[in-house]
């Protein structure tokens, strides 16, 4: 792990840990409904300030909070045009199985790559800090995931590009 | 330490809230559905006794009428029901209360005389509920004025008459429930003399903000405490006019509870509960009553080792998946269980986990004086 990147993961896992303090709330607008607020907006003071931390201007995560719900969006590390390809691609495959995933939102907020929605029902099924966790570890590994795949493009084209130009030995 | 918490283990899910009966023989819980158990203590275990069915959403709150031997509960579905047992039958019998609240009911508490209750919702108001002998019904009164938020909980002040409000809006109010025929003339008190129905007695809030998540009248009620989300835990002396806020050293608070009138316990999202004590009016956090012990790893081969890479991928032994609390998750209620309101010498805490823990205040004490040595 590089110099930088653990406090910011630190400083991402704390505010996660605060903020993943939710509990059952239903609507003070909708009669008998039960909503996500982060989501729905509809009521000023159940929504925490949201909050960005960022490692630098292309790294960054935003976390906002509302008394039954958290949504986190992450934005991956897009050094060249490759690695853009390559992390929409990515967050586009993980996104087409939202389901699977249980706690993934099917379409990142506006600036960010992929994101996160946890309610209180998530938090009453899983354990909190393995939620934390679970987040964590996709912040590391998908950095990881994003310059192998890139190696392993290179490394293709570099094949390609010898057995095409064989033919003209 | 002679008294270890008792453990109790349902395995049916989240328990959103609980309640004892008087002699602690039978319990009320709801585990994040919209069906009520009654379990009766058989030995060391439960049974289910009952299940009551009525409401269609998730039961938020359920209170027992000690004396009486009635029970309310309320739900998101905009309902509270009041069930009697049936004596001949042996069945609880619900009758509807008319609320007349048009969101999801939040909380709710019998008055110290179970005479009436209070409901808190999400339609920003609180119902005052009692019985009318002439309709032969359960009918609400509404506390509108000032709550702009739902209400999250309530307390009843020992007098029968005044009732504290935490809610979303950030501010913790005491208001008068004061029912004509129902009560009489309440004696002075630091929190006003003159108190008609829906008077506002104190508004107060933490200082940094935060969803007011518990209040609670101290033994005597002359004194409030309650918790907000900014992780503090306020105690206000109208008496003197000293309000004290502390900051918890963990996460928020969802509930609380006096001990007695110099010492409270709060749990919540730490999933261990706390005790907080005062010198005279100046309180502190004082201890954490579950110690954390790390569970001992016993036995740890190194065939398990291998067994464990090789079904789970994981080289270490994953033991920290489980907290060293004892509550694995939320702590979302804490209730006396033995002991007087001025002198609690054991609480219950019920949390998402889905489990139930009985706390003794006994090797507290025990144990303070041991940390403090």
């Amino acid at each position: 792990m590089s110099n930088t990147l653990r406090p910011y993961l630190n400083a991402v896992r704390q505010t996660l840990t605060a903020a993943m303090c939710l509990e059952n709330f239903s609507s003070q607008v909708a009669e008998r409904h039960n909503k996500p607020e982060v989501e729905a907006r509809a009521s000023k003071e159940v929504l925490l300030n949201p909050l960005v931390i960022s490692r630098n201007d292309k790294e960054k995560v935003l976390i906002e909070t509302s008394v039954n719900s958290l949504r986190v969006s992450i934005a991956i590390k897009q050094a060249d045009e490759i690695e853009r390809i390559l992390a929409h691609k990515f967050t586009r495959f993980l996104m087409q199985r939202a389901e699977s995933f249980v706690i993934l939102r099917r379409k990142p907020i506006e600036g960010y790559d992929i994101s996160f929605l946890i309610t209180n029902a998530h938090t009453e099924q899983m354990y909190k800090h393995k939620l934390v966790d679970f987040i964590i570890q996709f912040m590391e590994e998908v950095d990881k995931e994003i310059s192998e795949m890139k190696l392993s493009l290179n490394a293709r084209a570099r094949i390609v590009s010898e057995s095409y130009l064989s033919q003209f030995n | 330490m002679s008294e270890l918490p008792v453990i109790n283990e349902f395995g049916q899910g989240p328990i959103t809230c609980h309640a004892f009966n008087k002699d602690r023989t039978e319990l009320a819980v709801c585990f994040n559905t919209n069906v009520v158990h009654i379990f009766r203590k058989n030995g060391n275990s439960w049974d289910v006794q009952w299940t009551l069915v009525e409401h269609d959403k998730p039961v938020t709150s359920i209170d027992w009428a000690a004396n009486s031997n009635r029970i309310v509960t309320c739900s998101q579905d905009r309902n509270a029901y009041v069930w009697t047992l049936d004596p001949q039958i042996q069945q609880w019998k619900p009758t509807l209360v008319l609320l007349r609240i048009n969101r999801a009911a939040t909380f709710v508490r019998w008055s110290p005389e179970e005479d009436k209750f209070a409901v808190a919702s999400g339609a920003r108001c609180i119902s005052i509920c009692y019985f009318e002998e002439d309709n032969d019904w359960w009918v609400g009164k509404h506390i509108k004025k000032p709550i702009r938020s739902t209400v999250l909980s309530l307390d009843w002040h020992p007098n029968n008459v005044l009732l504290a409000a935490g809610s979303a809006d950030m501010k913790a109010r005491v208001f008068s429930a004061f029912i004509k025929g129902v009560d009489k003339k309440p004696a002075p008190s630091p929190w006003g003399e003159k108190l008609p129905f829906g008077t506002l007695c104190g508004e107060f809030s933490n200082g940094t903000g935060g969803w007011i998540h518990s209040v609670g009248f101290s033994p005597d009620g002359d004194a409030l405490a309650f918790t907000g989300h900014d992780s503090t835990l306020t105690v206000v002396y109208p008496g003197t006019g000293s309000i004290q806020s502390i900051r918890a050293p963990s996460l928020p608070y969802l509930s609380l509870l006096w001990l007695n009138s110099t010492q409270l316990v709060a749990g919540g999202h730490d999933c261990a509960p706390h005790l907080f004590e005062a010198n005279g009016q100046q309180w502190a956090f004082a201890a954490s009553l579950d110690q954390a012990t790390k569970k001992v790893e016993v036995g740890q081969s190194a065939r398990d080792t291998f067994r464990r890479m090789d079904s789970r991928g994981q080289s270490s032994g994953s033991n920290d998946t489980e907290l060293a609390t004892q509550h694995q998750n939320t702590i979302n209620s804490i209730r006396a269980y033995e002991g007087t309101r001025d002198n609690v010498s054991k609480f219950s805490s019920s949390s998402i986990d889905g489990r139930l823990i009985i706390w003794s205040t006994a090797n507290i004490t025990k144990g303070i004086a041991n940390l403090r040595i």
